[in-house]
C-alpha cells in the first residue's frame, strides 16, 4: 500500500489508498437440510488520487499490480469531477468495538448446529413447514493511508442467523422469517426461532380485509421494508444538494410528528454497521437526523460536504468499491412508550403489516409507496384474528410520518442497518380482492 | 496480471487428485469501466480489473464451496471446498449426465466495451444529459453507464474445459422534475451484449423521459383497486419474470413435495394463447450463452405452452432429483458465488391482436408502460410500471403517477384474455436472486391484456 502511495504522489498532487480484504464463512440450509458450506477469501486495493484539481479513480484484486493501478487512476482523473475536499490528516479515532475473536474460534461443526437447533424449533411447531437457514461468521480488514498522513486500520467480525419457513396449504404461500446479526457470535436459536413462531400463530387463519382507508401498525419489520428506504434517500446529503429531496429546504422545520426522532449511528458497539471511521477516514459520530420531528441535519461524505458547505458526517461509503459516496450506516428510530398490544387492542377495524413486498419500487424520492402485504395480520375489535391476502397498501411516507397515532416501545434490529419500534398510523389506503 | 489458463491446468491437476462425487472449478479475469453523472456534472468515474476463481466440490449431496481472490495455494482451496462437502454430506448425490467438453467459446466479433475511450463514453453521455436538462421543471438528472468484458474457464473432474467470455453494457438514466414540494421522475433502462451502437442515438426518447417526468407533476394517482390492465411489451416482460419465470426454477421446487404437486407438469396456468420461453440460445442478448457454468449446453425450453406447464428451469443436480433432462440454467453472477438455477432471455409468445384491439373495449382501465421493477413470493409477485394512463371508452386517456400491480400466480396468468404481436426484448434488466445481482438477463412480450389486475393507489 505504501508503495502504491509514493507511486501515486509522484504523478498526483494527493492520494489515498484504501484495502479491504475478508474471509467469509456461510453454511447454508435448504429444506430442512444442510445443503452448503462455503467459505470467500476475498480482497481489492483502490486508489484514488486528486491530479490537477480532479478526483481519478482505479481498483484491482490484484494488489502487485501497482503501477496499472496508478496509471488507470491517472486515466480517469483526465475526466473526474473537480475535487473540493480535502483528505483528512492524522487523527485520533474514537474507539469503538467491533472486533470479538471468538467469533472467528466459532467451528464449522457448532455453526451447523445453530443452523439444525433453530430448524427444529420451527418444526417442532409446526412441522409441515419447510426452512432454510443461514449461518454466517465473517472477519474484515480495512486500512485507509492519504498523502497527508491519515493512516487506520481495524478490523471487524460479523455473525449472523437467521431462518426462512413456508408452508404451503393447497395452493395458499406463508412465508415466515427473521434473523439477527452482531459482531459477537450469536446463539440463541430460541429468541430467533420465537418470532417465527408468533409469526406462524398469527397467521393460521386467513382473514379478508375491507378496500377503504384503514388504521395500520407497522412491526419493526413493517416499518424497515416500507419506510426506511425513501427516509434513506431522502437525508442522502448529494439528493438534498441537488434539490431532490423532499426536504431539501426543510432544515430545522417540523416535518414529522413531534414523537419520532431519527438518528444515524455507526457508534453501537459491536454492532456489524458500526466502524471508527467511514471509507474516507473520518471518524464515526452519532448524527441527529430528526429531532422531535424537526429535520436536524443530512449525511455527508467529504466531497459532497465541501460541495454544500457543511462538514462530513462520516458517512462515505464505497458501495460495490465505488468512489466514497454520502451512505448511511445505521438508521435508529427512537421508541416510544406503547406496548404492542396496547396498540393492537385501540384498533376496532385494521391492519398489521409485518412485511410488504415491492415497497421500493415506486417514487422512492416523492416519499410514495405500494406495495403487496406478504405479511400482515387483520385487526378486529383489538385483537388480531387471521392473516390477509391479496392486499395491496398505498401511501406517502412524509404524510405517515407527519401524523402517527402512537410509536412503539418495541424498538429492535431489524437486519443489520435498521433499530425501529413499531409505528401505529391513523389511516393507509388499502386495495384488496 | 496472473496467467489464469495455467491456474486452470494446474487446478484440474489438482481436482484429479481428490476423492469426492464431483469437483468442479471456475476461474475469472475481468475488466469493468463505469461512468456516472448527477445533475450536470459527473459524479464519478473510474476502472476496475478483476482476477478470482472457485472451487466447488460434492460428497454424498452437500456442497462446499471456496472462492478467492488469489490464485496461490490452489491446492489448499480444493481441500477446503472437498473438507467442507464431507461435512455437509448427507444421502447419495444425484447429478444429470452430461458429456464432458472442451470448447473454446470465444466471442471475437463484439470485442471488449472496456477499451473503448473514456472521452467516446463520456461524448456521448454529456449529449444525453443536455437532453435531459433542456426541458423545464427538470432539477437533477442521474446517468448510470457501466461496461464489462470478462473471461471465464470452467473445468471439472468429468474432464470439461471450457473458456468463455462476455461483454456487457448498461445504461440507466433518469430525470428528477420538481415543482414546490412535489418530486416526480422517470427514467430509461437500456443493456447490450457488449454492442455500443445499441446505445447511441437515444435523443429522441431521452428527451422524452424528460418531458414525462415534467408531466407526471400534475399527473393524478390512481385510485386503487381491480381494473382492466393492457401492459406494453417491457412491462409485460417483467410480468412474465416475475409472474412465472422464478416459479419454473427448479431450485425452488425440487425438494419441496407440496410445491412438485403444484408445479406439476400437464397443469393449467393460462388459457390457449399463452406461450412463455426461455431461451438462452438466441444470439447476442444480454442473457444469452453458451454454456452454462456447470459446463452444460443451453437450450431453448418452454416453460408454458398453450397454457399448459410443459417444463422449467434445471441445474444437474435439480434435473436429476426430478427425473428431467438438465436445461443448462446454472449460473453465477461472479466467481464469488456458486452457480444456481437462473433464467437467461424470458418472453411471452407473441399472437394476432393489435394494441387497438387490446383496448377497444375497455370502459375504464389502466394502459401500464416501462419498468421500475418486479419481486416475487412464488405465490404474490409485484412490478411496478414507470409511465401509467388511464384507459377511457376505448381510448388512451390522462396520465398517471407510476403504479404497483400486484398479482397472484394462480389466477393473473388465467386473466391474460388477448396477447399482441409486436414481441420486444428489454435488455435493461438485472435479475437478483439469494444475494446474486445483477445478472444480465433478458426479458420481453408483445402487449398484453390481464382482466381483474389489483393496483394499488389512492
Amino acid at each position: 500500500m505504501e508503495t502504491i502511495l509514493a507511486q501515486a504522489k509522484q504523478v498526483a498532487e494527493e492520494a489515498e489508498v484504501f484495502m479491504v480484504s475478508s474471509e467469509e464463512t456461510p453454511v447454508q440450509f435448504e429444506t430442512n437440510h444442510l445443503k452448503h458450506i462455503q467459505s470467500k477469501q476475498s480482497g481489492y486495493v483502490a486508489l484514488r488520487i486528486i491530479k490537477e484539481g480532479r478526483t481519478g479513480y482505479a481498483i484491482t484484486t490484484e494488489f502487485s499490480d501497482r503501477q496499472n493501478l496508478v496509471d488507470t487512476a491517472t486515466e480517469t482523473a483526465e475526466f473526474g469531477m473537480k475535487a473540493e475536499f480535502e483528505l483528512p490528516p492524522q487523527t485520533l479515532y474514537p474507539s469503538i468495538e467491533v472486533f470479538d475473536p471468538t467469533v472467528e474460534s466459532v467451528t464449522l461443526e457448532e455453526m451447523v448446529k445453530l443452523g439444525s437447533e433453530l430448524i427444529n424449533i420451527v418444526r417442532r411447531h409446526t412441522p409441515e413447514v419447510l426452512c432454510d437457514a443461514e449461518v454466517y461468521k465473517g472477519t474484515i480488514s480495512t486500512r485507509i493511508i492519504n498523502s497527508r498522513g491519515g493512516e487506520l486500520s481495524y478490523r471487524q467480525t460479523v455473525f449472523s442467523l437467521g431462518i426462512q419457513g413456508q408452508l404451503i396449504r393447497g395452493t395458499d404461500m406463508l412465508f415466515v422469517g427473521e434473523s439477527q446479526s452482531s459482531c459477537h457470535p450469536l446463539s440463541d436459536t430460541q429468541a430467533i426461532a420465537s418470532v417465527v413462531l408468533r409469526q406462524l400463530d398469527l397467521a393460521r387463519e386467513q382473514a379478508p380485509i375491507p378496500t377503504k382507508p384503514l388504521p395500520v401498525i407497522f412491526t419493526p419489520n413493517g416499518v424497515a421494508s416500507a419506510l426506511i428506504l425513501p427516509l434513506m434517500t431522502a437525508f442522502n446529503g448529494k439528493v438534498v444538494l441537488e434539490g431532490a429531496s423532499p426536504i431539501s429546504q426543510s432544515l430545522g422545520e417540523q416535518v414529522f410528528d413531534e414523537r419520532l426522532s431519527l438518528y444515524d449511528d455507526p457508534t453501537v458497539a459491536y454492532r456489524p454497521q458500526s466502524r471508527p471511521a467511514d471509507d474516507e477516514g473520518t471518524p464515526s459520530q452519532r448524527t441527529t437526523l430528526v429531532e422531535q420531528g424537526r429535520v436536524a441535519s443530512f449525511i455527508y461524505d467529504l466531497q459532497t460536504a465541501a460541495l454544500a458547505s457543511k462538514k462530513s458526517t462520516g458517512n462515505g461509503g464505497r458501495a460495490r468499491g465505488g468512489l466514497p459516496s454520502p451512505t448511511p450506516s445505521a438508521f435508529i428510530i427512537t421508541p416510544g412508550g406503547t406496548t404492542f398490544t396496547d396498540m393492537v387492542s385501540d384498533v376496532k377495524e385494521g391492519l398489521v403489516i409485518e412485511h410488504l413486498m415491492g415497497a421500493e419500487q415506486g417514487n422512492i424520492l416523492s416519499g410514495d409507496f405500494s406495495g403487496n402485504v406478504l405479511l400482515g395480520y387483520r385487526i378486529e375489535s383489538g385483537k388480531i384474528v387471521g392473516r390477509v391476502k391479496d392486499t395491496m397498501v398505498s401511501g406517502n411516507v412524509y404524510q405517515l410520518l407527519s401524523d402517527i397515532t402512537a410509536i412503539g416501545s418495541d424498538a429492535k434490529w431489524v437486519g443489520s442497518s435498521v433499530y425501529t419500534p413499531s409505528i401505529y398510523c391513523p389511516e393507509l389506503s388499502v386495495a384488496s380482492k | 496480471m496472473p496467467d489464469t489458463k495455467e491456474s486452470a491446468h494446474q487446478l484440474a491437476e489438482i481436482i484429479g487428485k481428490h476423492q469426492a462425487d464431483y469437483i468442479e472449478a471456475h476461474l475469472e479475469e475481468s475488466q469493468a469501466s463505469y461512468i456516472t453523472y448527477r445533475g450536470r456534472e459527473l459524479e464519478s468515474i473510474g476502472k476496475t480489473t478483476n482476477v478470482g476463481g472457485n472451487v466447488r466440490a460434492l460428497v454424498r449431496s452437500g456442497w462446499g464451496f471456496s472462492s478467492f481472490n488469489s490464485l496461490s495455494d490452489l491446492a489448499s482451496r480444493v481441500e477446503l471446498a472437498v473438507k467442507q462437502a464431507q461435512l455437509a454430506a448427507s444421502k447419495k448425490s444425484e447429478l444429470a449426465s452430461v458429456e464432458p467438453v472442451i470448447d473454446s467459446a470465444l466471442t471475437t466479433e463484439i470485442g471488449n466495451p472496456v477499451t473503448i475511450p473514456l472521452a467516446k463514453k463520456k461524448q456521448l453521455l454529456d449529449t444525453y444529459n443536455d437532453n435531459i436538462w433542456e426541458t423545464s421543471k427538470i432539477k437533477t438528472s442521474i446517468i448510470a453507464y457501466g461496461d464489462g468484458f470478462k473471461k471465464t474457464i470452467f473445468l471439472n473432474s468429468l474432464g470439461s474445459f471450457i473458456e468463455q467470455d462476455r461483454a456487457d453494457i448498461t445504461l440507466r438514466l433518469a430525470a428528477i422534475a420538481t415543482e414546490d414540494t412535489e418530486v416526480q421522475q422517470a427514467g430509461l433502462s437500456l443493456g447490450s451484449r457488449g454492442d455500443f451502437g445499441a446505445i447511441e442515438n437515444l435523443h429522441q426518447p431521452v428527451t422524452e423521459m424528460a418531458q414525462h417526468a415534467v408531466a407526471l407533476l400534475s399527473a393524478p394517482k390512481v385510485k386503487g383497486g381491480e381494473y382492466t390492465v393492457v401492459l406494453d411489451p417491457i412491462l409485460a416482460g417483467v410480468f412474465a419474470h416475475e409472474a412465472f419465470g422464478h416459479l419454473s426454477e427448479a431450485d425452488f421446487v425440487y425438494e419441496n413435495d407440496r410445491l412438485r404437486e403444484i408445479m406439476v407438469l400437464g397443469r393449467e396456468f393460462g388459457g390457449p394463447e399463452l406461450s412463455i420461453v426461455d431461451d438462452a440460445t438466441l444470439p447476442g442478448l444480454r442473457g444469452s450463452y453458451r454454456y452454462d457454468d456447470e459446463g452444460v449446453p443451453t437450450t431453448k425450453t418452454y416453460l408454458i405452452r398453450e397454457g399448459r406447464l410443459v417444463g422449467r428451469l434445471h441445474s444437474r443436480e435439480t434435473a436429476a432429483r426430478m427425473h428431467e433432462k438438465p436445461t443448462g440454467n446454472a449460473r453465477a453472477v461472479s466467481y464469488r458465488y456458486p452457480p444456481i438455477v437462473r433464467m437467461s432471455n424470458t418472453y411471452i409468445e407473441p399472437r394476432t391482436a393489435s394494441f387497438t384491439d387490446l383496448i377497444s373495449d375497455i370502459k375504464e382501465g389502466i394502459y401500464a408502460k416501462n419498468w421500475y421493477g418486479g419481486t416475487t413470493s412464488m405465490e404474490m409477485f409485484t412490478f411496478s410500471a414507470g409511465e401509467a394512463y388511464m384507459i377511457r371508452n376505448g381510448k388512451l386517456a390522462e396520465p398517471l403517477r407510476p403504479v404497483t400491480l400486484t398479482g397472484n400466480l394462480f389466477h393473473t396468468l388465467q386473466n391474460i384474455d388477448a396477447i399482441g404481436s409486436d414481441l420486444d426484448m428489454n435488455q435493461g434488466g438485472g435479475c437478483g436472486k439469494g444475494g446474486q445481482m445483477p445478472l444480465p438477463v433478458a426479458n420481453g412480450s408483445p402487449h398484453i391484456r390481464i382482466r381483474h389486475c389489483l393496483v394499488g393507489g389512492k
